[in-house]
């Protein structure tokens, strides 16, 4: 079939820090798809600019002409990826639309996890790889040992790997040029069916949803009618064009291995699904794109306004940022100890940050949050199963036969000195060792099965601290195992507080317990009254701290004649109260319940 | 119409204590005779606008002593003169350190009948670290020339909560103010005010925490009672008919006007005060409004300062109506815990609730 010789669609891969924004940065400037005068750094950072920012249509995919030394002209598309594991559904999509990937190495660090990681990922679509090394102007640069490095552990030959500086702008231009010469042209499939692969969708409040395509087969003009092969939507296609960094070019037609996007008034991104194939109502193709997948939430907590009055403006932030984010969900919840508020899902815990952070940021909103929770399937005695995300929805446990909790295979990279700090981590994390192997002289991959709960919190920062940042770390999703998972309550003054109950492994709940009691003992300021603080498991009480009644609040003098400053300090204090989360006569700073949360940041 | 009070401030001290934030500077002797001028026109001023009797007087500070006897002498007499009833309490707070006999007689034959000396401690060293000028010798021979002179009347300022004090400390401290046979004893818990040397310092000092402070206040509070030396106030403790009469007028809600920069008034529902600053005062800028005062809040808020709290007869006197039910209900579970108390004369704090009055206070008003 005849190729469409002058179209390359790639992928930047790379390692966190690497370098991948900075290359990408680059390429457009060489391209002069971005005038240098308009030039800001990291013109295509996915994390930072669009899930930051929010609806901004930056390219997450951009199109750059490139001149190459052969005298053509190139179409090279550029498809940015998201560079966390929660998001990998997305990069492996993204990765579905390219025929190449370029893959970036460190020329200090060498290969790292997600080096791999991603390497993998790209084999997967069968993708053809560009090697390219890296920040050679760091001094610690050594591209002879990493380029080995490279060859051995990855197998990918690196005699003609570009050597760059996407800093300094060195040797930028072989990257387009191996580019041009070695990711294969897409086949003209022009008179085929309509097939468009979603890779990305945006939403934005003049245009409605942007989708961000792969055409396959076929073409697709305006006035077409789109159809969304995994859910049957129809929609008219409003306009078709192609993503430059700065704007959207509108186009007459988009025809087989182009990649742009396609507006069609669509209301939600949860209509346009990362994934889904896009074909036409007219000439519709008979067999989707393979591989759709719906992306499910894994990590679930309760989000809380701090002042119930922002109940309504918290779902209408959910709201808008669910119209972006289709693998947000949330439901209403009420907690006897925070009032109203959501239980929301997500697909990670970078998810969650995210996704709290922009609620607080562009929402102002202040929040209290419960702690994370995975999914769990309880076996009841009875033969059902149900799964819980939520403590407060764990059953009597008379009536539990058992319990299975989510696991992931876990890779992590290190030098051979961290094996024995990386084993007791996993240990501690209830890990189970699988192998290890041997990548290069200094580098191992440790390969242990995680329970998904032991990860979400704090795995990576522990992770980081006890090899001194040399280890990477990266997981998928594995099956469910039978595992012994109690909830624990918390009592303030005999009250179960529900915000706080959470579900953990019995091993592991007597030590957590303990923490937890001594946490809220320093973090629940003194009371008019004592008050106990019991940790149990059902009616078992395991840990318990008291926090003293306090005994001296007192104003001793009254400050001569000037009564309205005591009168100002009754309301500062009757303001202070408004502020408490209100347990019976117990107050609870919302600091409290904070505490218990970062509880494993230390 | 009622008696008020009269509160005159002197806003000059030798040295500022490192606890204190009330108004006062060190001050040159010229400003201090132009300022007694400047101030005795106020008073005759407001005397002859106000048409009203006082049963008060109380010149405090600063230390109303640096300002000399003669000064002392002109302002009392101003105010003796068609404003002062003849039974009047006159207090006039001193400085024990270097007190001299004539001082004392000046004023008391002028017609100052009582005298308030900060002792905060009789332990020299805590006195030190209080920035007192004087050790406890100095403050002894100061109250016996006083009772000498003729003064019975005298109240001494003790402080809980000083840095390193103990039970033992204290104990010191009350034996001495005993020993002398005062009538009236004024205790404060040291708070640690912002903008003082204490606050800046906090962390080098070593305070009693809450509890011990808590401890020293209940122990203190049962030493003095055995010695007939009655609590009537939360920090304030008296022989019988000792009480300060001044004092009471802030705690019953009552009217009285304060001259002198920082001086607060409450006049005819009315709250004002004059500006901090010396220069505005001598200038003769009119008080800043300080919103209207006097109602039931305002008037529980004080009352529950007192042993007596809060009197069903004098509520319904002074407002129309009964101590609210809600106020009951909201401190039921107060009496139920020793905190407060009830019958039908009305509601009050006890020991234990004094220690915590912000809290319950906030609670329930």
């Amino acid at each position: 079939m005849a190729k469409k010789d002058n179209i390359r669609n790639f992928s930047i891969i790379a390692h966190i820090d690497h370098g991948k924004s900075t290359l990408a940065d680059r390429l457009l400037e060489l391209t002069e798809t971005v005038a240098k005068r308009d030039m800001t750094e990291q013109l295509l950072d996915n994390m930072d600019l669009e899930r930051e920012r929010g609806i901004t249509i930056k390219a997450h995919a951009v199109k750059l002409d490139y001149k190459a030394k052969d005298g053509e002209t190139y179409e090279l598309n550029l498809i940015d990826t998201p560079g966390h594991v929660d998001f990998n559904y997305e990069v492996s999509r993204s990765l579905a639309a390219c025929e190449g990937a370029v893959l970036i190495i460190d020329a200090s660090q060498g290969v790292e996890a997600q080096t791999l990681a991603n390497t993998y990922l790209a084999l997967d679509h069968d993708l053809e790889l560009v090697p390219v090394i890296n920040k050679i102007d760091l001094p610690a640069a050594d591209p002879d040992r990493v380029a080995n490095e490279v060859e051995e552990v990855i197998g990918l030959p690196c005699d003609e790997a570009p050597r760059v500086s996407a800093k300094t702008g060195q040797n930028i231009e072989q990257v387009l040029e191996s580019i041009v010469s070695l990711v294969p042209p897409p086949e003209n499939r022009d008179s085929e069916p309509l097939r468009a692969l979603v890779f990305d969708s945006v939403y934005d409040s003049y245009k409605g949803v942007i989708v961000y395509v792969r055409i396959m087969d076929g073409k697709i003009k305006p006035g077409d009618t789109m159809r969304m092969m995994a859910t049957g939507a129809e929609f008219n296609v409003v306009e078709v064009g192609y993503m430059r960094p700065n704007a959207m070019e509108p186009q007459k037609e988009l025809t087989s291995g182009e990649v742009g996007y396609i507006t069609a008034s669509i209301k939600t991104v949860g209509d346009a699904r990362v994934g889904d194939t896009v074909t036409t109502a007219e000439n519709p193709a008979s067999e989707p794109l393979a591989g759709y997948r719906k992306v499910n939430p894994m990590v679930f907590c309760g989000v809380y306004p701090a002042d119930g009055a922002d109940y309504e403006n918290l779902r209408e932030a959910l709201e808008k940022l669910q119209l972006n984010d289709a693998a947000l969900s949330f439901e209403p919840e009420t907690s006897g100890a925070l009032g109203f508020g959501f239980r929301c899902g997500f697909l990670g815990l970078l998810h969650l940050e995210i996704i709290q952070e922009r609620l607080e940021r562009e929402y102002n909103l202040d929040l209290v949050t419960t702690i994370p929770s995975v999914i769990y399937k309880v076996h009841l005695t009875n033969g059902d199963v149900i799964e819980i995300d939520n403590p407060s929805h764990y059953p009597d446990p008379a009536n539990i036969d058992f319990c299975e909790e989510p696991t992931v295979e876990a890779h992590i990279y290190a030098p051979p000195e961290y094996i024995g700090a990386i084993m007791n981590l996993c240990q501690d994390r209830r890990g189970v060792y699988v192998n290890t192997t041997h990548l290069a002289s200094d580098r191992v991959d440790l390969h242990y099965i995680l329970p998904l709960n032991e990860i979400i919190y704090d795995f990576f920062d522990v992770l980081k601290s006890r090899t001194r940042g040399y280890a990477s770390f990266d997981y998928e999703m594995s099956d469910y195992q039978r595992s012994s998972i109690i909830k624990l309550d918390v009592l303030l003054n005999g009250d179960i507080i529900d915000a706080l109950s959470f579900m953990i492994h019995s091993e592991k709940a007597y030590a957590k317990a303990r923490r937890i009691a001594e946490k809220l003992k320093d973090n629940i300021p003194r009371q008019m009254f004592e008050i106990p603080i019991q940790m149990a498991i059902g009616g078992k009480v395991i840990a318990r701290e008291t926090v003293k009644a306090m005994r001296k609040d007192v104003l001793a003098k009254c400050y001569g004649g000037d009564i309205t400053r005591k009168k100002k300090l009754l309301e500062k204090q009757k303001e202070g109260k408004k502020r408490m989360r209100h347990f019976g006569t117990v107050e609870v700073p919302q600091e409290a319940f904070m505490a218990v949360l970062k509880l494993d940041d230390e | 119409m009622k008696n008020i009070g009269l509160y005159l401030h002197i806003p000059f001290c030798k040295s500022k204590c490192p606890y204190c934030d009330f108004y006062s500077f060190s001050g040159k002797e010229t400003e201090k005779d132009e300022y007694t001028v400047v101030l005795k026109e106020r008073i005759l001023s407001s005397i002859s606008t106000l048409q009203r009797k006082g049963d008060t007087l109380y010149i405090g500070g600063g230390t109303p002593s640096v300002l000399g006897a003669k000064n002392l002498e002109t302002l009392v007499k101003a105010c003796k003169t068609d404003f002062l009833t003849n039974d009047a309490e006159i207090t006039v707070e001193c400085n024990p350190y270097g007190l001299s006999e004539d001082f004392i007689k000046t004023l008391y034959n002028c017609g100052v009948n009582r005298i308030s000396m900060g002792l905060q401690s009789a332990v020299d060293s805590e006195r030190r670290m209080l920035g007192r000028l004087s050790d406890r010798k100095q403050v002894e021979n100061a109250v016996k020339t006083a009772q000498n002179v003729g003064f019975e009347n005298i109240t001494l300022d003790v402080m809980l909560g000083i840095p390193n004090q103990t039970e033992k400390s204290l104990n010191e401290t009350l034996d001495f103010s005993i020993s002398l046979g005062v009538p009236h004893i004024s205790a404060y818990m040291l708070k640690i005010e912002e903008n003082t040397h204490f606050y800046k310092n906090r962390h080098k000092y070593d305070f009693p925490d809450d509890d011990l402070t808590a401890d020293l206040y209940l122990q203190m509070c049962e030493t003095l009672e055995n010695q007939g030396i009655m609590q009537y106030e939360i920090s304030n403790f008296s022989k019988k008919g000792f009480e300060s009469q001044h004092n009471l007028k802030y705690w019953h809600c009552e009217e009285y006007l304060g001259l002198g920069p920082s001086a607060h008034s409450f006049l005819n529902r009315k709250r004002f005060y004059f500006d901090r600053d010396f220069n505005s005062f001598m200038n003769g800028n009119s008080p800043i409004q300080d919103g209207l005062g006097g109602d039931f809040t305002e008037y529980a808020m004080l009352n529950l300062r007192l042993v007596d709290g809060l009197n069903e007869n004098k509520v319904s006197e002074r407002f129309g109506h009964n101590i609210p039910k809600e106020l009951y209900e909201k401190s039921k579970i107060f009496i139920d815990n020793g905190y407060m108390i009830s019958n039908e004369n009305g509601i009050a704090l006890t020991r234990k609730g004094f220690l915590m009055s912000n809290t319950i206070l906030a609670e329930i008003l």
